[in-house]
């Protein structure tokens, strides 16, 4: 089993995920999705709307992440987080929630254009969990 | 010399006071275990950023280009101090600690003839600081309204100072607060976050690693430097907060030993003068009945 790697996931609160064991995981990356495995090149990476895919021994972990930074270095992926969720813990009216607060935000005037793409992939996102 | 009345009531009110400060430090007590806790989470997250952003700008090629909120505005005329305190008093030496270290580092801006302006961040710190330095202040912000230090209280301080710094109103970003060591003893900090201080970046070089960036160095730091102010006022926030409870502990327990000493002192006075009150009576009784 020399194929796992180290994965944290820490929110400004508290350290909020840790798994010695991980053997792939898929990050939403800001120009696309990046599937991370054993000695990959010390990488950093912003997060855009999306979900974290965990595979370990321990089986599948799924979080939906609404942004971050990931860093990737010595085996152990760091990813630093100030909003995020696990897809098991959620309801689905939070989700819906969630989508309504995004939309909302859309159908504001004078957006820029990188919130605007960020903001529907995050209703894309959602809607897809839902 | 007071009358055996008064003594009483003066017992009775020292006894309810050493009530109210013995509840208190029962409360503070409990406050302090979950705010120590939230402190210790909190610390992963602003260094692990902090290690991030150092590894970035080592590796950002374009020094010149770099952003503002790394590298300074390139002068140091205005200071912007947040100073941040506690909502509520009671707490022992926490704020005069802050205020204390803050006001040494206005008077040096002072003296040399740089500008500067204050955010108080806490209600405590802007009642101890709008008498000597009204005109200095240029926003205050309180949160009394949340229970417990949370990042979004401390991301819409982030985004103020943000906001002045590209509006160009400031140079030079510190912040004031208290540094959590342990029950008794809290440390008031400066830190400076707007440039990015070097001293901070020694600590970390075991660099060397060459990092791929998605997308561009720039872009990054750009996205994360906003971030990272944020971050340390959180973390600043949660020591602050696992301080004022330590602070307001020791305070109270203070405050219960010595009513607790006031008690046994006017309870031995309050014998002596019950006992020297009997004495004269039986002496004026006796004289009486030896004179018949």
């Amino acid at each position: 089993m020399s194929e796992q790697f180290k994965l944290e996931i820490i929110s400004p609160e508290k350290s909020f995920f840790l798994n010695d064991n991980v053997t792939e995981a898929i990050i939403p990356g800001y120009e696309g999705e990046m599937g991370i495995l054993k000695d990959h090149i010390s990488i950093i990476s912003f997060l855009k709307p999306g979900i974290i895919k965990i595979f370990s021994k321990d089986g599948e972990d799924n979080f939906y992440v609404d942004d971050g930074i990931a860093e990737f270095k010595e085996n152990t992926l760091s990813i630093l987080t100030s909003s995020i969720f696990n897809l098991k813990d959620q309801n689905k009216s939070f989700i819906e929630n969630s989508i309504k607060d995004a939309e909302n935000e859309l159908n504001k005037e004078n957006l820029e254009d990188q919130k605007r793409y960020l903001f529907n992939q995050k209703i894309e996102v959602l809607k897809s969990i839902n | 010399m007071a009358s055996l009345d008064d003594l009483k009531k003066r017992i009775q009110s020292v006894k309810s006071t050493q009530k109210i400060t013995k509840a208190m430090k029962m409360v503070a007590a409990a406050k302090l275990r979950r705010a120590q806790e939230n402190a210790e989470k909190g610390r992963p997250y602003s260094e692990k950023m902090n290690n991030i952003i150092l590894n970035l700008s080592n590796g950002i090629s374009d020094k010149e280009n770099a952003p503002k909120l790394l590298t300074g505005s390139g002068e140091e005329k205005i200071h912007l101090c947040v100073v941040l305190t506690s909502d509520r008093g009671l707490c022992g030496g926490f704020n005069s600690n802050i205020i204390r270290k803050a006001k040494s580092y206005f008077q040096k801006i002072l003296n040399e003839g740089k500008g500067l302006k204050i955010i108080t961040v806490g209600s405590k710190g802007y009642d101890q600081l709008k008498r000597l330095y009204n005109e200095n202040i240029v926003d205050k912000i309180t949160f009394k309204e949340s229970k417990n230090a949370n990042y979004f209280d401390a991301d819409k301080v982030g985004k103020i100072i943000i906001e002045k710094f590209e509006k160009k109103e400031f140079d030079v970003c510190t912040i004031f607060y208290n540094q959590f060591k342990n029950v008794i003893t809290q440390i008031p900090q400066e830190q400076q976050i707007i440039p990015l201080k070097a001293s901070e970046a020694k600590k970390d070089t075991e660099t060397g690693d060459i990092y791929e960036f998605e997308p561009e160095e720039d872009e990054i730091l750009s996205n994360l430097l906003p971030k990272n102010i944020s971050t340390q006022i959180f973390k600043a926030m949660l020591e602050n907060s696992a301080s004022e409870q330590g602070s307001r502990m020791t305070a109270m327990d203070n405050a219960t030993r010595n009513a607790g000493e006031m008690v046994d002192k006017l309870t031995i006075q309050y014998n002596r003068s019950r006992q020297a009150a009997i004495t004269k009576e039986l002496i004026e009784i006796i004289s009486g009945a030896e004179s018949l």
